[in-house]
C-alpha cells in the first residue's frame, strides 16, 4: 500500500475542532482562569461552527483514513445533534462554576476534548479508530466528573466513573482483540463482508461480540452495567451531569447502533437477544427504582437508564425503522435532558444549589415559567401526547411491533406507566403542594432561553414533526446503505 | 361557509382564548381575574355558537364523513391531520362545546385560587375534547385522547378535595394503563393498513386471530374510559375529589369518549372479534348496572353516589351498543348524549349545595326544600331525567337500548330492566334524603336558594333536556344514516368472514 494522502473533508469538522480545543488551551494558559468566560464563549461558537461545518458534509458515504473514518448521513445527525447538545452544556456550566469557585479554563476546554472523541465514536469505522475515540472521550470525561475537587462526592464520582470505565473499556478491548483474532480483521467493512454470504460464525467471534457489547451496555448505562450512573450524576457537578446525560449517551448509542448494524448486521439472531433483555431490563429498572428517588439528579439517572432501554427497543429491532426510532428517539430525549437540567440548575436559594425533589414544592406558584417548562419535560419523558416524548416513543414501538417483538413492545409500554408515576410526582410536587421558599431569580445567564427553547421544542414538536423525522429516516437508511 | 375549515376553527378557537390570557391577563388583582373569566367565558361561548354552524352545515342523509379537512401531517407515514365528523360524532362535539361555557359559569364564585390556571385548563381541555371526536387519523386521535388527560389530572389535583393527588393519579394512570395498549394495537393496524387513516382502516380487512388481540387492545382502552364494571374504581375517586366543573366534564364527556371508541373503532373496524366478545359485554355491563345501582343505594356521599350511578348508566350504554342493531346503537347515542347533559347537571345541583356548606354527606342535609325552592325543582327535574321519567331525554335513550337488546337477546334485557327499577331506587330516596324531610339543621337552614347565575346555568340544560325527551327526532335523524352504515359495515364484513370460514378461503386472506 502507497502512503496517499487521505482525504481530509470528511473529518472536517473534527480537525476543526482539534485545533480550535488545542487553541484554546494555549489561549488559556496564557491568560489563566480569569479568561475562563471568554474561552467558555469561545468554545460554544467553535462547536456550533463544528456543527455547521458537519451540517455542510451532505449526504453521501465516504469512507477515508484507510478506511478508518466514516462519514454519512448518520454520522451528520448524530454528530449536530453532539455538537448541540455539547455547546448548550457548556452554556449551563459557566454560571454554575463561576458561583461554585470551580471556574477554571480546562473546564470548557476539557469538554470540547470530549466532544471531539464522541464525533470520532460516531465515525468510527474500525475497532481500533472506535477504541481511540472512546478513549479520547472517557479521559476528558473522568476528569471534567470530579472537577470540583474540594467536594468528596465529585471525587467520588470521578474515581469511581474511572474505575468502572475503564472496566468496561477492558472489556471492550477484549472483546475486540477476540473479534479481530477470530474474523482476522478489526475494519467493519471487512467483517461485514465476512458474515454477509451468511457464513457461520465462531464461537470465538460471538463470545467478543458480546464482550464488546457489555462494554458498550457500560457507557450507555444499560441494565445490568448501569452501577455507576446513579452515583456520578449525583456526585458530578450538575452540568456536567446535564453533559454525561446528553451528549455522551448520544455518542455511545450512535457508536453502539454502527457496531451493530454494519459490520455484525448479518448476526442479528446473535446479539437481537442481549439487546431485548437489556433493554427489558432497563425500562424496568429506569422505572421501579426512580419511584423511591429524592434526589433530583439520582433520579434523572434512573430516568436515563429508562430512556436508554426505550432507545434500545428500537435498537433491538435491528431495522432501518428501528434506528430511526433510536435517533428520533436520542434527538427528543436530549432536547428533553437538556431543558430538565437547566431548570434544576436554576434550584437554588440564596445562592445554595437544591438537589431534593421537595425543594419543587409549589414551584408553580413562585416561578410560574419554570414550572411549566419542567412539567412539559416531565409529561414529555413520560410519553404523554401532544410532547415530543410521545412521538420519540411512538417511532422506536412501531419498529418493535413490526419485527414483531410483541412482548418487548408490551413490557417497554407497560413499564412507561410505572415511569409515568414519578414524572407525575414531580408535576404533583410543583402544582399540588404548598410552596416553600421560593428560588433565587435566575440570573441573566442565558439559562432563562435555554429553558423556554427547549420548553417550547418539546410543546410545539408536534406542529410540525416532518423535518426532523425525515432526517432521521435519512440517517437510518444512509446505515443500511453502506 | 362549507369551505371554511370549521372543525379546525371549532378545535382550536379555546387555544386563542389560552394565548389572550397568557398575552393580556397578566398579574393577580381582582381585575385581572375577572378579566380572566370573562376572556375564558367569551371563548367557550363562541366557540359553542361556532360548533352550532357545524350543525347547520351538517347533512343528516350522508351516513359519510363530512366537513372533512385533510392536510399533510408526517407524509411519509400515512400520518395526515384528518379532521371530520359523522352521525355518530358530531353531536358529542354539540354536547362538549355545549357544556363547557357552563362549566366556566359554575367555576364564576367556586374557585377562587389560581383562576388563570384553571380557566387555561378548561380551555386546553376543550381542544382536546373536541378534537378527540372530530379526529380522522388513528395518531391524531390519540394525541387527543391521551392529552385531556394533561388537564384533567392538574384540574382535579389542584382544585379538588382532600384526597386530590391520590384520585388524581389514579384517574391518570388508570387511563393511561389502557391508552397505551390501544398504542399499539394502533401501530399493529398500521402495519397491516400502511396508514393511520381511519377511514381507510375502517375499509381494511384484519385476520381473525389478530383481530381478537386488536379487540381487547381497544377494550383494555375503552372499558377503563367507559368506565366498566370492575375497571371503574377510578371513577368514584376521580368524581369525588374534582372540582364541580371537573366531575361534569368527566361525567359530561370523557366517559363518552369510551364508548365513542368502541363505536368507532371496535365495532366497524374489528366486526368478528365483536361477535366473539359481545357476551362478555353484556356480562360485564349488567354486571355493572345492577352491582353499581346497588353500591349507588349505600353511598353517604352525594358525588359518590352519582359517580355510581355514571358506572350504571354507561353499563346500558354498552349493552345497547353491543346489541348491534338500530335500536341499541342508536339508543346508546342518545343515553350518552342524555347522560351527559344530566349527570352534568346534577353533579351541578351537587356543587351548588356544596358551595354553602362545604360538605357533600347527605346526612348533613334535608328539607331543603323548605328554604330552596327552586333548587328542589330544579333537582327534581334532573332526578326525575336520570331515572327515565317519559317526557324527559333519559326515557328516550333507555328505552331504545331495552328494545334493541330485547330483539337481541330477552334475559339481557330482563337484567338490564331491573337496574333500571334500582335506579329509581337510589336516585328517588338520595332526592327525598336531601330535599325532604324536617329543615332542622341551623346552618341549612341559613342556606339560600339559586342566584340568577346558577338559574342561568340550569335553564339551558332543562330546556335541551326536555326537547331530547319530547322531540327526540332532531336528534335521532342525525345519528340514524351514519348508525346504519356502522351496521351495514360490521354485517357485511361478517357474512364475508363466514363466507370463508366455510370454504372460501379468498376472502378471509384477503
Amino acid at each position: 500500500m502507497t502512503a496517499v494522502f487521505p482525504d481530509i473533508w470528511p473529518a472536517l469538522p473534527e480537525i476543526f475542532l482539534a485545533c480550535a480545543g488545542m487553541a484554546l488551551l494555549m489561549i488559556g494558559v496564557f491568560r489563566g482562569d480569569g479568561f475562563t468566560r471568554p474561552i467558555g464563549y469561545m468554545t460554544m461558537v467553535a462547536l456550533l461552527l463544528g456543527a455547521i461545518l458537519t451540517m455542510g458534509y451532505g449526504t453521501g458515504r465516504v469512507v477515508t483514513f484507510n478506511g478508518l473514518f466514516v462519514m454519512d448521513a448518520f454520522g451528520v445527525f448524530m454528530k449536530v445533534l453532539i455538537l448541540v447538545a455539547a455547546a448548550l452544556s457548556v452554556m449551563l456550566s459557566l454560571s454554575f462554576n463561576e458561583r461554585e469557585k470551580m471556574a477554571r479554563f480546562e473546564f470548557p476546554v476539557l469538554m470540547l476534548f470530549a466532544t471531539l472523541g464522541m464525533l470520532m465514536m460516531v465515525s468510527a469505522n474500525d475497532l481500533i479508530s472506535l477504541y481511540v475515540g472512546l478513549e479520547t472521550q472517557s479521559l476528558a470525561l473522568y476528569v471534567i466528573a470530579a472537577f470540583r475537587r474540594d467536594s468528596a462526592k465529585s471525587s467520588e464520582a470521578g474515581l469511581k466513573y474511572f474505575v468502572l470505565g475503564a472496566l468496561s473499556s477492558g472489556m471492550l478491548l477484549y472483546g475486540a482483540s477476540l473479534v479481530y483474532g477470530f474474523a482476522g480483521t478489526t475494519a467493519f467493512d471487512k467483517i461485514a463482508a465476512l458474515f454477509a454470504g451468511g457464513a457461520h460464525p465462531s464461537a470465538g467471534v460471538i463470545i467478543g461480540l458480546v464482550f464488546v457489547t457489555a462494554g458498550l451496555a457500560f457507557k450507555i448505562s444499560a441494565v445490568p452495567f448501569h452501577m455507576w450512573t446513579p452515583d456520578v450524576y449525583e456526585g458530578a457537578p450538575t452540568p456536567v451531569t446535564a453533559f454525561f446525560a446528553a451528549a455522551p449517551k448520544v455518542a455511545a448509542i450512535a457508536l453502539f447502533t454502527r457496531l451493530l448494524i454494519e459490520p455484525f448486521g448479518h448476526l442479528v439472531h446473535s446479539w437481537q437477544q442481549i439487546i431485548i433483555v437489556s433493554s427489558i431490563l432497563s425500562m424496568a429498572l429506569g422505572s421501579f427504582a426512580a419511584i423511591t428517588q429524592t434526589n433530583i439528579k439520582r433520579l434523572m439517572a434512573y430516568s436515563s437508564i429508562g430512556h436508554v432501554g426505550y432507545a434500545l427497543v428500537g435498537l433491538a429491532s435491528g431495522s432501518q425503522e428501528g434506528v430511526r426510532g433510536v435517533l428520533i428517539y436520542m434527538a427528543v430525549y436530549i432536547v428533553m435532558n437538556i431543558g430538565t437540567f437547566a431548570v434544576i440548575l436554576c434550584m437554588k436559594q440564596q445562592g445554595r444549589m437544591l438537589e431534593e425533589i421537595k425543594d419543587l414544592s409549589g414551584l408553580s406558584r413562585t416561578n410560574p415559567l419554570l414550572a411549566g417548562a419542567m412539567a412539559v419535560f416531565m409529561f414529555s419523558m413520560a410519553g404523554i401526547p401532544p410532547m415530543a416524548g410521545f412521538f420519540s416513543k411512538l417511532y422506536v414501538f412501531l419498529a418493535a411491533i413490526q419485527a414483531q417483538l410483541y412482548t418487548l413492545a408490551v413490557i417497554g409500554v407497560l413499564t412507561s406507566v410505572v415511569g409515568a408515576y414519578y414524572y407525575l410526582r414531580i408535576v404533583k410536587i410543583m402544582y399540588f403542594d404548598e410552596p416553600v421558599e421560593a428560588f433565587d431569580k435566575i440570573g441573566d445567564d442565558g439559562m432563562t432561553g435555554i429553558v423556554v427553547a427547549t420548553g417550547l421544542f418539546t410543546l410545539l414538536f408536534f406542529v410540525v414533526p416532518a423535518p426532523i423525522l425525515n432526517y432521521a429516516a435519512a440517517a437510518a437508511a444512509s446505515l443500511f446503505a453502506g | 361557509m362549507a369551505s371554511w375549515p370549521l372543525l379546525s376553527f371549532t378545535t382550536f378557537l379555546p387555544l386563542a382564548g389560552v394565548a389572550l390570557i397568557l398575552l393580556f391577563c397578566r398579574g393577580n388583582t381582582p381585575d385581572v381575574v375577572r378579566n380572566v373569566r370573562y376572556v375564558a367565558l367569551w371563548t367557550t361561548v363562541i366557540t359553542f355558537v361556532l360548533s352550532l354552524f357545524i350543525w347547520f352545515n351538517f347533512d343528516p342523509r350522508n351516513p359519510g364523513y363530512q366537513l372533512v379537512e385533510k392536510a399533510s401531517w408526517i407524509p411519509e407515514f400515512g400520518i395526515s391531520y384528518h379532521m371530520g365528523v359523522d352521525g355518530i360524532s358530531m353531536l358529542f362535539v354539540i354536547l362538549s362545546t355545549f357544556l363547557v361555557p357552563l362549566c366556566i359559569l359554575s367555576s364564576w364564585e367556586a374557585v377562587q385560587n389560581r383562576v388563570k390556571e384553571y380557566m387555561i385548563a378548561f380551555l386546553v381541555l376543550e381542544t382536546l375534547m373536541v378534537g378527540m371526536f372530530c379526529a380522522l387519523d388513528f395518531v391524531l386521535f390519540y394525541m387527543f385522547f391521551e392529552g385531556v388527560l394533561i388537564p384533567m389530572f392538574l384540574i382535579i389535583g389542584v382544585w379538588g378535595g382532600q384526597r386530590r393527588v391520590y384520585a388524581a393519579f389514579k384517574f391518570f394512570l388508570y387511563t393511561l394503563l389502557g391508552s397505551v395498549l390501544m398504542l399499539l394495537a394502533i401501530l399493529a393496524m398500521y402495519f397491516v393498513a400502511g396508514t393511520t387513516d381511519i377511514p381507510t382502516i375502517t375499509a381494511t380487512h384484519f385476520p381473525r386471530q389478530m383481530q381478537l388481540w386488536l379487540w381487547l387492545a381497544f377494550f383494555a382502552s375503552f372499558a377503563v374510559k367507559v368506565p366498566m364494571w370492575p375497571v371503574h374504581t377510578w371513577l368514584p375517586d376521580a368524581h369525588v375529589e374534582a372540582p364541580t366543573a371537573g366531575s361534569v366534564i368527566l361525567a359530561g364527556v370523557l366517559l363518552k369518549m369510551g364508548g365513542y371508541g368502541f363505536l368507532r373503532f371496535n365495532i366497524p373496524i374489528l366486526p368478528e372479534a365483536t361477535e366473539y366478545f359481545a357476551p362478555l359485554i353484556y356480562t360485564l355491563s349488567i354486571v355493572a348496572v345492577i352491582y353499581t345501582s346497588l353500591v349507588a343505594l349505600a353511598q353517604e356521599d352525594m358525588k359518590k353516589l352519582i359517580a355510581y350511578s355514571s358506572v350504571a348508566h354507561m353499563g346500558f350504554v354498552t349493552i345497547g351498543m353491543f346489541a348491534l342493531n338500530q335500536q341499541g346503537i342508536e339508543g346508546s347515542i342518545f343515553t350518552m348524549l342524555s347522560h351527559g347533559i344530566v349527570s352534568g347537571a346534577l353533579f351541578l345541583c351537587v356543587g351548588v349545595v356544596y358551595d354553602r356548606l362545604h360538605t357533600r354527606e347527605i346526612a348533613r342535609y334535608g328539607g331543603l326544600v323548605k328554604n330552596m325552592p327552586k333548587y328542589a325543582v330544579v333537582f327534581l327535574f334532573m332526578t326525575m331525567a336520570s331515572v327515565g321519567l317519559p317526557g324527559t331525554s333519559g326515557f328516550v335513550g333507555e328505552f331504545l337500548v331495552l328494545l334493541g337488546a330485547f330483539r337481541d337477546n330477552t334475559w339481557v334485557a330482563f337484567l338490564a330492566a331491573t337496574g333500571m327499577v334500582l335506579g329509581a331506587a337510589y336516585a328517588l330516596w338520595l332526592y327525598r334524603r336531601i330535599v325532604y324531610g324536617k329543615l332542622t339543621k341551623p346552618d341549612v337552614r341559613a342556606m339560600f336558594d339559586l342566584s340568577p347565575r346558577e338559574v342561568a346555568i340550569f335553564l339551558p340544560l332543562i330546556a335541551v333536556v326536555l326537547w331530547m325527551g319530547v322531540y327526540p327526532t332532531s336528534f335521532l335523524s342525525i345519528t340514524s344514516a351514519s348508525v346504519g352504515q356502522v351496521i351495514q359495515t360490521y354485517q357485511t364484513k361478517l357474512a364475508a368472514a363466514h363466507g370463508g370460514e366455510t370454504g372460501d378461503v379468498s376472502v378471509a386472506a384477503r
